[in-house]
C-alpha cells in the first residue's frame, strides 16, 4: 500500500494530472493545449514510476510525450485555421460532455467500491526491463514479431494515405 | 528504487523552480516601458515579416509518421538489450527478424520516394 512520501507523491501526480487535464480542455489556444498534455503525459509517466512499473513509465516518456504530441503539435501547425491565434477555440458541447463525464464518474465510483480489491503478496519486480526482455525473447516471442508486422502495415498504411500517387 | 526516482523529481523540481524564479526576478529589476518599436517580434534586427504563426509544409508530417513508427521500434530494443547477452544467438536471431520486417518498410518508403523532399 501507500504509505508517507509515496502517498504525498501520488497526490501531487494526481493534482498535476488533473489540473493539466482540465487546461488542456479549457485553454483558448489549441497549440497551448497540446503543451498541456505534454505535462498530462508527464504526470501519467510519474504514476507508472510509483507503480513500480519503469519500464511502461520509460514508454510513456518515448512514445507519448516524444512522438504522439509531435504529431499533434505538428497536425496543428499544418492547419491554417486551428493555427492561427485568432482564431479561439470554445467547447460547445459543454451540457453533453457534463453529462458524459458525470455518468462516467458514477459508473467509476460504483465499480471501484464494489470491486475487492486483492494484494499480491509477491515483492515487486525490481528489474523491471531484464524481465519483460526475456518475457518477450521467449515466451512472448510470437507476439514481439506480430507487434513488427503491425508496425510495418502501420507505416505502409501511412505512407499510402499520406501520398495519395 | 524509489530513491533514485526521488533524484529525478528533485531535478524537475529544481527546473521548474529556476526557470520561475528567473522570470519573477526578471520582473523585478526590470524596467517597464513599452513602445509599439520595442513591442515588435526580435528577428536580428531586420524588420519582421508576416506573423511567426505560419502554416508550416505538409510534408513535415509525413517524417513524423516514420518517424514515430521507428520510436515505437526503439522501445522494443531496449528490453532486449539488457538480456540478449544471456539468452544468447536465438534472441539475437529474433531480434534481427524483428529489424528485417522493419527495415523492408523502410526501403518501401524509400523506393516511394517519401524520404525525398520534393
Amino acid at each position: 500500500m501507500l504509505t508517507g512520501v509515496s502517498e504525498a507523491v501520488y497526490y501531487i501526480l494526481a493534482a498535476i494530472i488533473i489540473g493539466s487535464g482540465v487546461m488542456v480542455v479549457s485553454m483558448k489556444n489549441i497549440f497551448h493545449s497540446a503543451l498541456f498534455l505534454v505535462l498530462c503525459f508527464f504526470g501519467v509517466a510519474g504514476i507508472y514510476i510509483l507503480l513500480s512499473a519503469e519500464f511502461i513509465a520509460a514508454v510513456q516518456v518515448l512514445i507519448y510525450v516524444g512522438a504522439i504530441t509531435i504529431l499533434m503539435i505538428f497536425a496543428i501547425m499544418l492547419t491554417a485555421r486551428l493555427y492561427s491565434a485568432q482564431i479561439k477555440q470554445s467547447n460547445e458541447q459543454v451540457v453533453p460532455g457534463l453529462i458524459i463525464v458525470s455518468a462516467l464518474l458514477v459508473i467509476t465510483i460504483f465499480a471501484l467500491s464494489k470491486t475487492t480489491w486483492k494484494l499480491s503478496s509477491q515483492a515487486p519486480e525490481t528489474q523491471t526491463v531484464a524481465e519483460i526482455g526475456k518475457l518477450l525473447m521467449t515466451t512472448y516471442v510470437l507476439p514481439f514479431e506480430i507487434v513488427s508486422v503491425v508496425l510495418l502495415s502501420a507505416l505502409i498504411g501511412a505512407i499510402v494515405i499520406a501520398r495519395r500517387d | 528504487m524509489f530513491q533514485d526516482y526521488a533524484y529525478v523529481g528533485f531535478f524537475c523540481l529544481i527546473g521548474v523552480i529556476f526557470v520561475l524564479f528567473v522570470f519573477f526576478l526578471s520582473r523585478l529589476v526590470r524596467p517597464h516601458h513599452p513602445t509599439p518599436d520595442k513591442l515588435e517580434s526580435y528577428e536580428c534586427g531586420e524588420l519582421p515579416v508576416g506573423s511567426a504563426w505560419v502554416q508550416y509544409n505538409v510534408r513535415y508530417y509525413l517524417y513524423a509518421l516514420i518517424f514515430v513508427i521507428f520510436d515505437v521500434e526503439i522501445v522494443f530494443l531496449f528490453p532486449w538489450a539488457v538480456v540478449y547477452r544471456s539468452l544468447g544467438f536465438f534472441a539475437f536471431l529474433e531480434m534481427i527478424i524483428f529489424l528485417a520486417i522493419l527495415i523492408f518498410g523502410l526501403i518501401y518508403v524509400w523506393k516511394k520516394g517519401a524520404l525525398k523532399w520534393v
